[in-house]
C-alpha cells in the first residue's frame, strides 16, 4: 500500500533544489546590482569615500549627513525636484483622466488617438530635447512664435528664464510622457461593466452626471495607482533637464539626481553622493507611502 | 385613488419629455467631446510634425525663416549631413546589439524565477518573493554610483556588457511573469510532473510555449526601455564608437551647434525605430502596460 505511492509526490534531491536553482540566474542579478550597490549607499554616506582613490577612505560618521543637510544646494535641488512633481503629476493625471474618458466615447478613430498621445513616449529622451531645443530656441523657436499669435508681444526666454524654465520643461514632459497614463486609464475603463453605463443612463444621467458620478469614482484605483507611478517617475528626472538646461538657468532646474550625479562623477565626491542618494530615496519611498496610506484611509472613510 | 392615479402621470412625462433631452444633452456632448480630442490629438502631433518639416527643408531657409512650416526645395542634405559627421550606424548597431542582450537576458532569467515562485515549493519561496517585489521601490538611478564602481573594478566600461548587465534584474518584468504562471491551470504543471518531466523541462515545453503573449509583452517594454536608456549609457560609455543611440545623438548637438535642419534631421533619425516598433506591435505595447498596471 504504501509502495505504491507515485514517485513524482517523494520529492528527490533534485526537486528540492529545483526552486531555488531556478531563482538563482534572476537572483544573482538582483543581488549584485541592487541590494549590493544600496548597502554600498547605505555604508559609503558614513565615509569620505572618493572616486578618486580606492576603498571607502576616512569614517566620517554622520559628517556627511550634517553636510548634506546644512547644503543649500541639496534643498534647493530637492525643491527643485518636488516642483518638477508636481508641475507634471498634476496634469499628467488630470489631463490622461480627461482624455481618456473622452477618447473612451469613440469606437472609431481610438487608433488615431492612441497614435497621437501614445507615441511620444516611445521616443528616447533625446529625441524630446532635440526637438523641444528647437521648439523652446529665442527668436527662431515655435514656441514663443505661437506666444506671439496668442498677443503675447514679448514672450519670455522659456529656457533661459528662471521662472520659465522648469515649467517649460514640464510642459515638454507632459507631451512626451502622458501617453502611458492615457493607456492605463483606458485600461481601467475597459473593465467598467457595460451595465452600470446603461443603469446610470437609464436614471437619467446626463454624460456629464455620468462621468463625475459613475465613471470618475469606479477609476479610483487607477488613480491612485497613476498618480504614485507618476510622482515616483517625476522624482527620479534626470534626462530632459540634462539636455534641455544641464539644471540651469542659474541652477533653477538643477534636480535632485543632477546634485548626485555632479558631486559623484563630475567632483568625485562618492560619500557626499551616496547621502544625497539615500536621502532621495528616502524622499521617495515617503511619498509613495504616505499617497497610499492617504488613499486606504479614504477608502474607510467611505 | 389619487395615490393610484398620480404616479402614472410623471411616469409618462418622464417618458415623453425625457429621451429627447436626454439623446440632445448626449448628442452636444458627444460633439463637443469629439472637438476637443481632436484638437489635443493635433496639438500633440505638432512637434513631430514640424521636427519632420524642418529636417527636410534647405539649411538657409530654416535660418531665414525658422518657423515657416512649408518649404518649395525639400531636401534630405540634413540626413546626409548627420551621416557624414556623426557615428550614426554605430550608434544604431550598439543600441540594437545591447537592447538585444539585455531583452533576451531579463527574458529568461526573469521568467524562470517568476516560474520558480509560481509554481515550485521551497522553504524561502514566500521570503524570496517578498524580497525581490520589495526591489520594486528600489530606484536603480539612485544607485549610479555604486554601479559604476562595480563595473570599473572589473573592467567593463565602454563595454557592451558594462551597458547590459545592471538593466538585467527588471524587477517589475518578474512580477508580470509571475502575475501570468499564476493563472496556468494547476493540472496542466502537474501532469507533465507525473509524466516524469522535470522542473526545467516543463518551464521550457509546457509553460514557455503557452506563455507567448507575456513573453512578447515584456521583450517589448524591455527593448524599448533599454533602447530609450540615457544615464546610464552616458556614465559607462565615453567612446563615440561604443555609444548608445540618445548618447550619440546629443554628442550630435555639440557638433553642429544651432544648425536646426540637422538637429532636427537626427531627431528624426532617433525617432523612426521606435515609432517602427510602436505601429508594429502598438496592441502588444498597449497590452503590456495595462497589464503591467492593473493586474
Amino acid at each position: 500500500m504504501a509502495t505504491t505511492t507515485a514517485p513524482t509526490k517523494a520529492p528527490g534531491r533534485g526537486d528540492r533544489w529545483a526552486g531555488p536553482g531556478m531563482l538563482l540566474p534572476f537572483a544573482l542579478f538582483y543581488l549584485v546590482f541592487l541590494v549590493g550597490p544600496l548597502i554600498y549607499t547605505v555604508i559609503a554616506g558614513f565615509f569620505d569615500a572618493s572616486l578618486l582613490k580606492k576603498g571607502l577612505g576616512d569614517f566620517a560618521g554622520l559628517s556627511n549627513y550634517t553636510a548634506v543637510l546644512g547644503d543649500d544646494e541639496f534643498w534647493r535641488t530637492l525643491k527643485n525636484t518636488l516642483w518638477f512633481t508636481v508641475l507634471t503629476t498634476v496634469p499628467l493625471v488630470l489631463l490622461s483622466l480627461v482624455l481618456a474618458i473622452l477618447a473612451d466615447r469613440f469606437v472609431h478613430g481610438r487608433w488615431f488617438f492612441r497614435f497621437a498621445f501614445f507615441a511620444p513616449f516611445v521616443l528616447p529622451s533625446a529625441v524630446i530635447s532635440l526637438i523641444f531645443t528647437f521648439i523652446y530656441a529665442d527668436q527662431v523657436g515655435l514656441a514663443q512664435q505661437a506666444a506671439k499669435w496668442i498677443g503675447v508681444d514679448t514672450p519670455p526666454s522659456w529656457l533661459g528664464d528662471p521662472d520659465w524654465a522648469m515649467i517649460s520643461i514640464a510642459a515638454a514632459t507632459v507631451w512626451w510622457t502622458i501617453g502611458f497614463n492615457f493607456v492605463l486609464y483606458l485600461a481601467g475603463l475597459q473593465d467598467i461593466p457595460r451595465s452600470v453605463h446603461e443603469a446610470a443612463a437609464i436614471d437619467g444621467a446626463g454624460p456629464w452626471q455620468r462621468i463625475r458620478h459613475v465613471i470618475v469614482p469606479m477609476l479610483g484605483r487607477t488613480t491612485t495607482l497613476v498618480t504614485v507611478l507618476q510622482a515616483v517617475a517625476s522624482l527620479k528626472v534626470f534626462d530632459q533637464i540634462y539636455m534641455l538646461t544641464m539644471g540651469g538657468p542659474d541652477g533653477s532646474t538643477r534636480p535632485s539626481l543632477q546634485l548626485i550625479y555632479d558631486t559623484g562623477f563630475v567632483e568625485g565626491r562618492v560619500g557626499y553622493a551616496s547621502t544625497v542618494s539615500l536621502l532621495l530615496f528616502v524622499v521617495i519611498l515617503l511619498v509613495s507611502l504616505v499617497w497610499f496610506a492617504l488613499v486606504r484611509h479614504a477608502e474607510k472613510e467611505r | 385613488m389619487t395615490a393610484i392615479a398620480t404616479p402614472p402621470v410623471t411616469e409618462q412625462e418622464k417618458t415623453t419629455a425625457g429621451p429627447p433631452r436626454r439623446y440632445d444633452a448626449e448628442r452636444l456632448f458627444n460633439r463637443v467631446a469629439l472637438g476637443a480630442l481632436i484638437a489635443f490629438a493635433l496639438l500633440w502631433l505638432v512637434p513631430l510634425a514640424w521636427a519632420l518639416a524642418t529636417s527636410i527643408r534647405p539649411a538657409q531657409e530654416v535660418v531665414t525663416d525658422p518657423t515657416n512650416w512649408f518649404t518649395a526645395n525639400p531636401t534630405l542634405a540634413a540626413y546626409g549631413d548627420i551621416f557624414d559627421a556623426g557615428k550614426l550606424p554605430y550608434w544604431y548597431a550598439n543600441s540594437f546589439i545591447t537592447s538585444i542582450l539585455t531583452t533576451a537576458l531579463t527574458v529568461v532569467a526573469a521568467s524562470l524565477a517568476a516560474f520558480a515562485l509560481s509554481q515550485t515549493r521551497f522553504r524561502t519561496r514566500r521570503a524570496a518573493f517578498v524580497v525581490l517585489l520589495a526591489g520594486i521601490m528600489i530606484p536603480g538611478q539612485i544607485l549610479m554610483i555604486p554601479q559604476f564602481l562595480a563595473l570599473q573594478s572589473v573592467g567593463l566600461l565602454n563595454t557592451y556588457w558594462g551597458v547590459v548587465l545592471p538593466q538585467v534584474p527588471n524587477v517589475v518584468a518578474v512580477f508580470v511573469f509571475n502575475q501570468f504562471f499564476d493563472g496556468i491551470p494547476r493540472e496542466l504543471i502537474d501532469a507533465a510532473r507525473a509524466d516524469g518531466a522535470g522542473w526545467l523541462r516543463t518551464y521550457r515545453q509546457i509553460v514557455m510555449p503557452i506563455s507567448r503573449p507575456v513573453i512578447s509583452a515584456v521583450t517589448i517594454f524591455v527593448f524599448v526601455g533599454v533602447w530609450n536608456n540615457f544615464l546610464w549609457p552616458l556614465l559607462v560609455v565615453t567612446d563615440p564608437e561604443m555609444m548608445t543611440l540618445p548618447v550619440g545623438l546629443t554628442s550630435v548637438q555639440d557638433v553642429f551647434g544651432v544648425p536646426y535642419a540637422q538637429l532636427m534631421a537626427s531627431a528624426v533619425l532617433g525617432a523612426i525605430p521606435l515609432l517602427a516598433v510602436f505601429l508594429l506591435f502598438q496592441r502588444r505595447i498597449v497590452e503590456g502596460i495595462a497589464g503591467t498596471g492593473l493586474k
